[in-house]
């Protein structure tokens, strides 16, 4: 139990002395450094301390805590109040005061009466959410000593304000431990909102307009996800008088499929599934660290987090089939929506919605198989798809942009970290990679219950081909000619943390029968009382795919990149027109340069138009999700 | 674990493996050289010999390596081996989808091939191949998923050896497949990326500055293929050899006839029709069977 609570204070502390110390004192980074490396070995220990044990339940005398996370709250909820009433944000006002009335009125009413055994559990999937937050959420803050210098020099009318952006990312890790290890679902709650009002100040850190206008628009959905998620327990308590997670599942399910139902849409809101998936992209203001964190390892994945929690409720009802295709939507259209985009960032936020609405499918599935994937998916999704947003974070400022079409002949500019990103976009859907195991199994799952879904994901698979391809193209092609390097200006904090996620990409993949049998299968063992039998073979034709690329493709770089060979070099075809490499001689004896563009198939796949087809079926889907639960 | 080991290390497999490396590329030529006669007739020509494709290839390999830059070469390396691989699975009977996970992966090499020189022509062929691999790719996954909702299996080994008749029940399946075939196989009217016939275009594509010994390399893995996605083909009709067989050898005769009769189309076309008959024949197909059984 120590650790679990060292693991929820421990970085509160580290934000706490953040705030406090001095910017510029020199001891600041190494005790930075020194947090980080606490924060990953901690749920390391943890794992192997607990790896022959079940879940554990932990009490905790909590009036006391009660009280003050109590207080906490309405200081929270006052600020955001006196905030949102300044910048004449209204629905956010009365949001925040509708839920506010809901918590309060609920403590006072009911609270005394609460009666809650265990506060604290920690099981196989808490640790795995614990190494994902705690290794690569700290991996994320490390990235952020070198970037943020780097991000105030470039945009020096922003409000150097460093040290709260510390606060709140070490806020952040905090209550995300709070959120995996709260089996008391007041708790949960709390922490919740905590990591609802972190991402608002974090998204608005700029504070400009547009920043101000995302962080807005990602707090009223969350804290639309917040109130429905107080009606949820306030009526869970009202009709069993329950208060704890590992008990939700025990009650009728009649009077426990309404309260799960609510905390699902909370958790949908949270991962930006449809209709709320404008809040995730609108995010991409905020400096890279940020979005790092709220892709990866935090914020999202505490919504599928959540949802997988109370999936068992909704076993093989109407709700969870509704749950299933809202997943499934969110999954297809966000995948063609990608491919229209140029933008860097928002190809990443729009796969991130992707594969969360897959995660969420395989919440409403709701099989061993089904969760088996889900498990892989949030492991290998929050690996790569870190790397490759703190990839374009870079990139962002050595080009000064962060559009694909500007990242021609990336592989020539920044060797180095095109290297990596590659890496990580091969993670992102390759083969024997962890993003297409998992898929590979998902489509299993599926295929057994729900044809439907089976087919969504041909389809989605098909697309999500297409925009991780033709960025692969864009940024390994390579012109004639010199161009300049300009990787040594990316500072060693950044390097590293790239470099411990890249490695990271790859040993999850080779890793993963181990994580597989000690980790997720004893979980499975929990919840289903069998795992899903995994067909050795293929296990072994993937590792001989995995061995493979790691053996021939260094090896074959290295033959094709440094031992010369004397073959005849010419110039690229140009129509016959050529005067040198890069430029042709065009009508009436013009220079014409050659541009290469990618398509975006505007037309089919554009934003708007599928988005709001996807917000149309998903709230269908969710008005029908809660009809069924009510009734 | 153990029955799996002896498997893998039971001279069988192993020789079906070694057996596909050398003998698909003698098939794959053979019916490469079939196709540029049948194509000739049809046109009215003689056409070449039939070992035509093999004298070519040879010859490329005596050619002197023409590149423009470094890493061209490697890509379409890896496309043959990953290819080649691919194809291994499909015969020593493995995992369908893992087979097509693998021949995308194979797929993407090829692509990227094109990508990294860096040259025009390339790049639209590349752009191109990656519509036609979008437009393929959910028909061949449902393919494998209405072979496993009838014979209970992904395993190819399973499959083929089911005395099911697999095409009464996914009669849609197949026609999906036959459509994309026409893709997979680079034949009109959806050879966009590059024709299959070398003499149809001036300037080929995703091949343009490959030469020389790796265009060989790209016609050879192109014969692999080829014979893989025919293996495919045979799958439906796996409950009787001889039948099998002849289908086969039919379809593909129907694919030149296609082949002969088209033109090509633009790639809206291409991508809009192939999504649609994917939906039309193959998704309709699969959600019968899933509410029959």
């Amino acid at each position: 139990m120590n650790a679990l609570i060292f693991l929820i204070l421990f970085p509160l502390f580290i934000s706490l002395l953040a705030l406090l110390l001095p910017k510029d004192m020199p001891g600041r980074k190494i005790i930075g450094t020194f947090a980080n490396i606490v924060l990953c070995a901690v749920p390391i220990y943890l794992l192997f301390a607990t790896l022959e044990q079940g879940p554990a339940y932990f009490r905790l005398e909590s009036d006391v805590i009660n009280i003050g996370m109590l207080v906490i709250e309405v200081l929270i909820a006052a600020w955001v109040i006196y905030y949102s009433v300044r910048s004449k944000r209204y629905l956010t006002v009365l949001l925040m005061a509708v839920q506010l009335i809901t918590m309060v009125g609920f403590e006072f009413s009911a609270g005394h009466s609460i009666q809650v055994e265990h506060s604290l559990f920690m099981d196989k999937f808490s640790i795995i959410m614990a190494l994902i937050i705690g290794i690569i959420g700290s991996a994320i803050c490390l990235y952020g000593f070198g970037y943020m210098p780097e991000y105030h020099n470039h945009h020096p009318e922003v409000k150097d304000r460093r040290k709260f952006f510390a606060f709140l990312m070490y806020l952040f890790l905090s209550a995300m431990f709070g959120i995996i290890f709260s089996n008391n679902i007041m708790w949960l709650y709390f922490f919740w909102e905590i990591t609802t009002i972190c991402s608002f100040v974090l998204i608005g850190y700029r504070d400009d307009k547009a920043s101000r206008d995302s962080a807005f628009r990602a707090l009223n959905m969350n804290l639309i996800g917040g109130v429905v998620f107080s009606f949820g327990i306030v009526y869970l308590f009202i009709s069993s008088g329950t208060m704890e997670l590992d008990k939700l599942l025990r009650v009728d399910r009649g009077l426990a499929l309404l309260p799960a139902v609510c905390f699902a849409f909370a958790g949908l809101a949270k991962s930006a599934q449809f209709p709320f998936s404008s809040w995730l992209t609108g995010a991409m203001v905020a400096p890279t660290p940020v979005s790092a964190l709220l892709h990866s390892s935090t914020m999202v994945k505490a919504g599928v987090y959540l949802i997988l929690r109370v999936a068992p409720v909704m076993e093989n009802t109407v709700a969870a089939k509704m749950l299933t295709l809202i997943g499934g939507v969110s999954f297809i259209v966000t995948a063609l929506i990608a491919i229209s985009q140029s933008n860097a960032k928002r190809v990443l936020a729009y796969s991130t919605i992707s594969n969360l609405g897959l995660i969420v499918a395989c919440a409403g599935v709701n099989t061993e198989a089904a969760i088996w994937s889900a498990l892989l998916l949030i492991i290998f999704h929050a690996v790569a798809k870190s790397l490759l947003f703190l990839c374009v974070g870079i990139i962002e400022y050595k080009l000064g942009s962060r559009d694909i079409e500007d990242m021609d002949f990336l592989i020539m500019r920044l060797p180095k970290l095109t290297a990596v990103m590659m890496i990580g976009m091969a993670g992102m859907f390759l083969a024997p990679f962890g993003m297409i195991i998992s898929k590979f199994i998902t489509l299993k799952a599926f295929v057994n219950s729900n044809p439907a879904m089976a087919i969504i994901l041909a389809y989605g698979s098909a697309a999500t081909v297409f925009f991780w391809t033709k960025w692969m193209g864009k940024i390994m092609s390579i012109r004639h000619g010199e161009a300049e390097v300009m990787e040594h200006k990316v500072s060693n904090w950044e390097w590293t943390t790239l470099g411990i996620l890249a490695v990271a990409t790859v040993a999850v993949c080779l890793a993963f029968p181990l994580m597989s049998f000690y980790v997720i299968d004893p979980y499975l063992r929990e919840m289903f009382n069998r795992v899903p039998v995994v067909d050795t073979f293929n296990v072994l034709i993937i590792f001989i795919i995995m061995l493979g690329l790691l053996i021939i493709l260094p090896l074959g770089l290295l033959y094709y990149a440094f031992i010369n060979k004397d073959y005849k070099r010419v110039g690229t075809y140009l129509g016959g027109g050529n005067i040198d490499n890069i430029t042709f001689e065009g009508a009436m004896a013009s220079t014409q340069p050659i541009q290469l563009r990618n398509y975006y198939l505007q037309k089919y796949f554009g934003e708007e138009r599928l988005s709001n087809i996807g917000i149309f079926v998903s709230l269908t889907l969710i008005f029908i999700m809660f009809g069924v639960a009510a009734i | 674990m153990n029955t799996i080991q002896q498997m893998i290390l039971s001279w069988g497999m192993l020789g079906k493996a070694v057996a596909f490396v050398l003998l698909a590329p003698l098939v794959g030529g053979l019916l490469s050289g079939i196709d540029r006669r049948l194509s000739a007739r049809f046109q009215g020509r003689y056409g070449p010999p039939v070992l035509q494709p093999f004298y070519d290839v040879f010859k490329l390999f005596e050619k002197e390596r023409i590149i423009v830059n470094k890493f061209q070469d490697f890509n379409i390396l890896l496309f043959l081996v990953f290819t080649i691989f691919s194809g291994v699975l499909f015969f020593i009977g493995a995992d369908l989808l893992l087979m097509i996970f693998s021949l995308a992966l194979a797929g993407t090499f090829f692509v990227l091939g094109g990508f990294c020189v860096g040259s025009p022509y390339n790049h639209l062929g590349a752009e191109r191949e990656i519509i036609q691999m979008a437009a393929y790719e959910p028909m061949v996954i449902l393919t494998a998923i209405g072979m496993y909702q009838v014979t209970g299996s992904f395993k190819v080994a399973v499959i083929a050896q089911s005395q099911t008749p697999l095409i009464l029940y996914l009669p849609g399946v197949f026609a999906g497949f036959l459509f994309i075939l026409t893709i997979k196989l680079r034949k009109s009217p959806f050879d966009l990326s590059m024709s299959h016939h070398a003499h149809q275009e001036i300037v080929r594509g995703l091949t343009t500055e490959f030469s020389g010994p790796t265009l060989a390399l790209i016609e050879i893995a192109h014969w692999y293929e080829t014979v893989l996605v025919l293996g495919i083909v045979y799958l439906f009709f796996g409950f009787n050899v001889w039948l099998a067989l002849l289908v086969t050898l039919a379809t593909f005769i129907f694919e030149i006839f296609i082949d002969m009769n088209y033109a090509r189309f633009r790639w809206q076309l291409t991508f809009g029709s192939s999504w649609l008959f994917t939906a039309v024949a193959g998704v309709s197909n699969i959600i019968v069977l899933g509410l029959v059984k």
